[in-house]
């Protein structure tokens, strides 16, 4: 018998009797998302930054230290930022190595816990993006909020995702002495614009 | 094998190391508590997960055929290992069949439990575990002693005393900022070079044919979406039915964890990267052995979140290595048992039962009384020594007896009392190495009852 | 009027009698017409927490027969308690009588809580108190919420002893961490038991506590023992020994 077919008669051997598969509690419901989210966002290390309009981002870009001054730029949104890396030209996301800022959309925000959904589709040809780049920019659509990871579920759609990441601030690791440090292997910063 | 208080005397003697762990550890217990209390359906979600998991297992073989189906169609390629053998043989083949010879690993206790690394080492693999906590304690040829914090048993002059030895960072140097940097520094040029990328799998999803790995510093993302060769290992108990389960489970997981809302990254692969491949290892190493006993299954639901150990106050002032297993605290007391009981007999003893890591596991697995119940199993096959057990019996048979017991607990208050202090406080007495005895009165609690109803029937 | 048995555990019958006879008055001046068999021993405790299940039985079944026949069944210890509640069925399912005696078994301040719906007791107790919450009496009786658990806070506890004028009970950093006593525990893991127990005596110390009370005497006398070893000026009551000593005031 092959491993497979072995554990799969020991599960139904060994399996106790069926109990019934709850459905999830209904989950919190925020008098005010936006707030919410920008203090759970805030909470994990982001910077949060909300504006009325599309055209306020590119001069709201140039407020960030790092993007000022960056070499190496890749935007994943349309008509947004100083964009000089041609992510379509790279061979092997190796390639990244190097870029300072990324410019990426999210799909909607958590408010509960400051997760931004981003899809395979939003990170262009090569997903090591949101991770290689020293500093991370997400732009999400003020209405596009739900109150918790429940409300999340129910909109995403897996047929054919490939791949999907909720990113909730930078990068950041407190395994010496729990001291919280920003800027672990990903992103240094994450400033997420939450537009309209 | 020695036992847990024997490995656990020498940490606790050290009063002041001891302190600072058990603080660095309740602050993240109390970081938990914060996060709980901000989810009024805190409670619920428990229940829910609870009964989620339950459920799961009670189907597991049909659920784990329906991922396998998904996961094929996601062009995931689905492995099978019987045992840690199995599956150390399946990875190596893997990477050996192509050429790999450098691998970065993301956190896995599933690999921890397998030995993993040696086993690639032996055979000319260099593994990198990248978790900075993983990779600090892979430095000190450690394991890591605690589940979601390898390192919290280091201080960080011994980590900037490493780093110095191993990094080059500046000699003396210790500011957890600075030493952070040179480990992303030294771990980028790892991430650079490898050849393919290995993680776990926090939760596996069988109506989508994917799975959910959690992390704060990104390095499971770094190390699956720069080589073109992703492993994922994941002992079959991780996968759960719906996707919509994923938000019961990613709402309690961080935060019991770490006290925070969510992981910096909750990365969902459904699907290889670009031009690459994903295999996915369902592991079993006796976990279908434990789905079989009916007081011990519910430890299959845990999610590694290790909140039971941050709130353990035997963990927290013994330390993660006086278990002496991959998995310590409250669940490892009872995992590393169920597996070997020989040589873990001491692990169920190792706790005061006081019940504060069943109150505060999200999964609400009842550790402290599956601890209670399996110090019988140990008692049955006589794996607590004969003298202890002797010593039960003949108290049982004594209390058993009025007249026994009233006898006994009488010439103990009369004689003790007289007899020479040295003599009372022997080293036969741990009981009085530390403390004093309590006092031996003149009369029973049985015997002032009586006056007070004599003295009551006079009046 | 309902017959009611008080069960004094063998630990505080032989070393804290006080306590035993605290309990008895306290019930008797709260008009319980509370009675004490004579049989009774021990509940089967220590057997029981070191896994040995065949010289718990023996006992589980005295229990049964002597305590069996009353109305409810009164004990000031948690942990005594929640054996009959929670541990007694494996040996005792299905007995006649168990159910009963599993459903009428309290707790001291459970009881004066929930059955006697005492809501008022008057006494003078002009002292500052820390009040340790034994884990078998919080996690497995709910005497009060644990802190682990994110329900609404009560603490029955608190609740009787709060009625007493003058008391001031203290703020605890850890409100309810182990002291380390854990029966066997105390004596296995020798080492750990008695860090955990200054540990909680520190806490009371920087609270300010006179005095640490609670509801199970094993804790206490663990604590007493660090205490009198360390000749801290720290002593250990039991809360019926404060209610019944306030209610004399
Ligand atoms: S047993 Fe519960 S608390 Fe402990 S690690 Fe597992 S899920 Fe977390």
């Amino acid at each position: 018998m092959s491993s497979r077919d072995s554990i799969l008669a020991a599960l139904r051997r060994n399996a106790p009797a069926t109990s019934p598969l709850p459905e999830p509690p209904a989950g919190i419901v925020y008098p005010d998302p936006a707030k919410q989210f920008a203090e759970a966002f805030t909470s994990v290390g982001g910077k949060f930054v909300r504006l009325a309009r599309r055209e306020d981002i590119d001069p709201e870009l140039e407020k960030i230290e790092a993007y000022a001054h960056a070499r190496k730029i890749a935007s994943l949104v349309a008509g947004i930022g100083r964009s000089n890396v041609d992510l379509n030209g790279l061979k092997d996301p190796h390639e990244l190595e190097g870029l300072d800022v990324a410019i990426i959309a999210g799909e909607f925000g958590v408010a509960e816990n400051g997760a931004v959904w981003v899809p395979g589709s939003a990170l262009g040809p090569q997903r090591a993006i949101f991770v290689v780049t020293q500093h991370l920019v997400l732009v999400v659509p003020a209405s596009e909020l739900v109150h918790t990871m429940h409300q999340a579920y129910e909109r995403i759609r897996f047929q054919g995702l490939g791949f999907g990441v909720f990113i909730s601030g930078p990068s950041k690791t407190a395994d010496i002495e729990q001291a919280l440090v920003i800027g672990a292997h990903g992103a240094r910063s994450c400033t997420l614009f939450l537009v309209g | 094998m020695i036992g847990h208080a024997e490995k656990a005397a020498p940490f606790a003697a050290n009063e002041k190391r001891a302190h600072w762990h058990d603080q660095a550890l309740w602050f993240v217990r109390l970081k938990r508590d914060r996060q709980a209390e901000s989810i009024p359906e805190w409670e619920e979600l428990r229940q829910t997960a609870s009964a989620i998991k339950a459920h799961t297992l009670s189907r597991i073989a049909d659920y784990l055929e329906e991922f396998e189906r998904n996961a094929t169609n996601n062009r995931i390629q689905v492995h099978w290992a019987c045992d840690a053998a199995e599956h150390n043989a399946i990875v190596h083949k893997i990477l050996a069949d192509r050429g790999i010879t450098r691998l970065v690993k993301s956190k896995s206790m599933l690999t921890e439990e397998c030995h993993l690394n040696p086993y690639l080492e032996a055979r000319g693999i260099e593994v990198t575990d990248t978790d900075l906590g993983e990779r600090i304690v892979q430095l000190r040829h450690e394991p890591p002693s605690h589940i979601v914090l390898p390192a919290i048993h280091l201080k960080k002059e011994d980590i900037g005393e490493l780093f110095h030895k191993e990094l080059g960072t500046q000699a003396g140097a210790s500011d957890p900022k600075y030493l952070t940097e040179a480990a992303r520094g030294h771990l980028r040029q790892k991430f650079m070079a490898a050849q393919a990328g290995l993680t776990g799998v926090n939760f596996a999803v069988a109506e989508t044919g994917g799975f959910v790995v959690c992390t704060n510093e990104g390095n499971a993302d770094m190390g699956t979406s720069l080589p073109r060769v992703h492993i994922a290992c994941m002992g079959f108990e991780k996968l759960v039915p719906r996707s919509k389960d994923l938000a019961v489970f990613l709402r309690l997981l961080a935060r019991s964890a770490t006290g925070q809302p969510v992981t910096s990254y909750t990365t969902h692969f459904h699907g290889p990267v670009r031009g690459g491949e994903l295999h996915i290892v369902i592991v079993d190493n006796g976990r279908s052995t434990i789905l079989g006993q009916e007081t011990f299954r519910r430890s299959l639901s845990c999610i590694r979140c290790g909140a039971c150990m941050n709130t353990c106050p035997v963990f927290r002032r013994s330390g993660g290595y006086s278990y002496g297993y991959t998995i310590p605290g409250p669940i490892g007391s009872l995992l590393a048992p169920l597996r070997d009981p020989k040589n873990f007999a001491s692990l169920p003893f190792a706790s005061s039962l006081c019940g504060s890591c069943s109150d505060v596991c999200p999964v609400k697995i009842d550790l402290h009384h599956e601890l209670y119940a399996f110090r019988q199993d140990m008692v049955r096959g006589k794996r607590v020594p004969l003298a202890k057990r002797l010593a039960m019996a003949g108290m049982s048979y004594v209390l058993a007896q009025t007249w026994a017991y009233r006898l006994a607990g009488g010439l103990m208050r009369g004689i003790v009392p007289r007899m020479p202090r040295a003599l009372v406080y022997g080293p036969w007495n741990p009981w009085g190495r530390q403390r004093e005895l309590p006092p031996m009165p003149r009369h029973s609690a049985r015997g002032l009852i009586q006056r007070d109803l004599t003295q009551k029937g006079a009046k | 009027m309902p017959r009611v048995g008080l069960f004094i555990p063998c630990y505080i019958d032989q070393f804290y009698p006080q306590v035993g006879l605290a309990s008895w008055r306290l019930l008797r001046r709260l008009g319980i017409e509370v009675e004490f068999p004579e049989e009774q021993t021990c509940c089967g405790q220590p057997m029981a927490n070191s896994g040995c299940a065949e010289c718990t039985r023996p006992l589980a079944e005295k229990f049964l027969r002597i305590f069996g026949k009353y109305d409810y069944v009164v004990a000031p210890s948690g942990s005594c308690v929640s054996m009959v509640r929670n541990h007694y069925a494996q040996w005792l399912s299905g007995r006649e009588g168990f159910d009963h005696l599993r459903a009428n078994t309290f707790e001291l301040c459970e009881y004066l809580v929930d059955v006697a719906r005492v809501s008022k007791i008057d006494g003078d107790f002009p002292c500052k108190v820390g009040l340790h919450m034994s884990c078998h009496g919080l996690r497995e009786l709910r005497l009060a919420r644990s802190s682990e658990l994110m329900v609404k806070p009560f603490n029955k506890v608190r609740f009787l002893l709060g009625q007493l004028r003058g008391i001031e009970i203290v703020e605890l950093t850890r409100p309810d961490e182990c002291c380390g006593f854990g029966g066997t525990f105390a004596v296995n893991e020798e080492a750990v038991s008695c860090l955990m127990g200054r540990d909680r005596l520190a806490d009371h110390e920087r609270a300010g506590a006179e005095i640490i009370t609670g509801f199970d005497t094993s804790c206490l006398m663990h604590l007493e023992g660090l205490i009198r070893r360390e000749k801290k000026p720290l002593r250990v009551m039991h809360v019926a020994e404060i209610l019944e000593q306030a209610r004399l005031s």
